[in-house]
């Protein structure tokens, strides 16, 4: 059997199912409903064993037409750094407000992505993310919490 | 009949209704353009001023918020393969690449112009077949959508293409894993939520699209960004082509319409179903039908696979309201809002409506037709403005597409958790893509895994746990029998490919 990232990634999906049956089977249903034709674990439970079912094949089966991704051309190091401002904003945007946070989420994502036009950079983030916030809180009437405009005393 | 087609033309043409036909279009497509407001939010929004007006306008009203927003959805599925509607994810399969080569403008118009003709064509067959339709609805019971859930997922054959099937089915498989997390919709026991008072309710359909479209797009970019295939795309991006469509474009789209537009039109009216699954069995429907030659052209770009889903969801959108307006019964989430906001009226929809109240009954019916050629009236002369979105550089773009998801998901839930689970969700998305494994069946399935298992948990009860009721009603056998022979001229068409 030649071993591929795709054959790998259906070892992972294999053991996941195993993982998703192991735990489908742990679902406590009520005692009257135990023996029932249908109750709260029965879907989860075939669906574990289609998922043993097609990673196994896939797992077995040749596969021909393996795809092959070059590494050395693949910017990971940029991604990475973008997933990481992306948690960080996630980690934020409640204590700090929508409108800090987002402002900042962008600008910081605008520079590591490589740009430098600083006055384009800000008007991208701030007032533009000001003005979607007018559009969502103002216009809309979807309630954004924001500390930071609260604190400062933009936002009742 | 006539009377009363002619008391709904008369409602629907006074300058009051033509006018929120217009706000109500105009708002949509703004709405559904934004990912995460749907024409559900949309038509949430609406309900308060609608009080203000006669049932009629109000729901004239909520029917051109609904066509806008499907149609804006559209536009954002196509220029940034984010999705703003579930019923338009299937219109990025071949608008998003399209747009990717440079015909942005091409795609948009052939949205708009499917749109036209597939809600056009609805509009009559809302016309004529609504009273007889709504019985034919009532005669589908557990077992028959149990088994039109199966063909759904069939449809993966249509998405998979050589060597793809067992990776399309793996993703179906995920879809169904990630829509059985949270409350069991009977029992209200939990599932695989881990103690996380988060997962309680489940995992919401705007995240699991944000993060396997939108998001992962936007990193498979960043990821790819030395590729030099892709620094070529991103040259043809700036290009936003000609929005006139040829006469070989329009040839094709002659043929897909009306079949597209009557898959779409008999899904809509069967309650519980919707635009969604309507556009993704029309694309499948599609891929089965062309010729081999248009087929590889799927998922490419193709002119079928684009007109396709955009006349079947709009056509699913008219469908919908046979249920809503004749039995009292939604067919999807948007329309149960808007039977709510009816019920606020203090009107009863049922089958005497067009008896009791025929204004209302037929009122909306014109009113969908005049919102139709608002919606081409309105976005026809904004595509090219509309696809300059495209013409934004990528260290622009990608953030903004970023903010746009997040945003999305925040203003839904006002949860960190839900942030960090979408990203989450977009790297193990964005990993699986570079190995080529197929995003379309696993949103499929999400869409059609609670209601697949309700319709099994039914089924299963009622035969008191046998497996009978597969076979016991006809209606189910004709439906599994297309089933199987979609698998059969899948495999067939496998086969002999591989010998030639």
């Amino acid at each position: 059997m030649n071993i591929n990232t795709t054959k790998i990634i259906s070892l992972l999906f294999f053991i996941f199912s195993a993982f998703y049956l192991y735990t489908a089977y742990q679902i406590q249903v009520f005692a009257f409903d135990e023996n029932a034709p249908f109750n709260a674990r029965t879907f989860p439970i075939y669906l574990g064993y289609a998922g043993l079912f097609f990673s196994g094949l896939k797992l077995v089966l040749p596969d021909p037409d393996t795809i092959k991704v070059e590494h050395i051309t693949l910017e990971y190091k940029k991604t990475g750094i973008l997933i990481l401002i992306a948690i960080i904003y996630g980690a934020t945007i409640l204590k700090v407000g929508y409108f800090l946070t987002t402002s900042l989420f962008l600008f910081a994502s605008y520079y590591f992505l490589g740009e430098r036009r600083w006055i384009l950079m800000f008007f991208l983030s701030f007032p533009f993310v000001a003005a979607f916030m007018y559009l969502l809180h103002g216009v809309l009437d979807i309630y954004l919490r924001d500390p930071f405009l609260k604190l400062i005393g933009v936002m009742g | 009949m006539i009377e009363g087609i002619l008391v709904g033309l008369t409602t629907a043409l006074t300058f009051q209704n033509i006018f929120m036909v217009m706000i109500g279009c105009f708002f949509g497509t703004i709405i559904g353009m934004l990912p995460g407001l749907g024409p559900m939010t949309a038509i949430a929004l609406m309900i308060p001023i609608t009080y203000g007006f006669d049932p009629a306008t109000g729901l004239i009203l909520m029917a051109g918020v609904y066509y806008g927003a499907v149609f804006g959805g559209s536009t954002s599925s196509i220029l940034l393969n984010a999705p703003g509607v579930p019923g338009t994810v299937a219109t990025s399969f071949d608008g998003y690449p399209m747009a990717q080569q440079g015909k942005a403008g091409k795609a948009l118009a052939i949205a708009a112009w499917s749109s036209f003709a597939g809600g056009t064509l609805s509009a009559i067959y809302l016309l004529f077949m609504a009273p007889t339709l709504s019985k034919v609805s009532l005669s589908f019971r557990s077992p028959d959508y149990f088994a039109l859930m199966i063909l759904g997922l069939t449809a993966i054959a249509a998405f998979s293409s050589k060597g793809q099937f067992l990776k399309a089915m793996m993703m179906v498989v995920l879809g169904l894993m990630l829509a059985s997390v949270g409350q069991d919709s009977l029992s209200d026991i939990t599932r695989f939520t881990f103690d996380n008072m988060n997962l309680t309710d489940g995992i919401s359909f705007v995240l699991v699209v944000m993060a396997t479209f939108a998001m992962s797009e936007a990193l498979t970019i960043i990821l790819k960004r030395n590729d030099p295939t892709a620094a070529a795309k991103q040259v043809s991006l700036t290009e936003l082509g000609s929005i006139k469509i040829n006469k070989e474009e329009r040839g094709k789209m002659y043929k897909t319409i009306p079949r597209s537009s009557v898959i779409g039109f008999l899904i809509g009216v069967l309650p519980g179903a919707g635009a969604t699954i309507a556009s993704f069995l029309a694309y499948g429907m599609e891929r089965n039908l062309v010729k081999d030659e248009e087929k590889e052209k799927f998922g490419k770009g193709s002119v079928n696979g684009l007109s396709a889903p955009e006349t079947a969801n709009n056509a699913a959108c008219s469908g919908s309201f046979v249920p809503m307006l004749t039995l009292g019964i939604p067919g999807s989430g948007t329309t149960a809002v808007m039977l709510g906001a009816l019920l606020g009226f203090g009107i009863q929809p049922g089958p005497r409506l067009y008896m009791t109240n025929p204004e209302i009954f037929w009122s909306v019916i014109m009113s969908m037709y005049i919102g139709m050629v608002i919606l081409l009236i309105l976005n026809l002369p904004l595509i090219p403005y509309i696809a300059r979105v495209l013409a934004v550089p990528k260290n622009y773009l990608i953030p903004l597409i970023l903010f746009f998801s997040i945003t999305g998901i925040y203003v839904m839930s006002f949860n960190n958790f839900d942030i960090y689970l979408m990203i989450g969700i977009a790297v193990v998305a964005t990993f699986l893509r570079l190995y080529d494994f197929p995003m379309p069946p696993l949103i499929l399935a999400f869409v059609l895994g609670g209601l697949m298992e309700e319709n099994l948990r039914r089924s299963l009860l009622l035969s008191n746990g046998s497996w009978e009721f597969l076979w016991d009603r006809a209606l189910t056998v004709c439906i599994l029998f297309t089933t199987i022979l979609i698998v059969l001229w899948h495999i067939y068409k496998t086969l002999t490919k591989k010998k030639s």
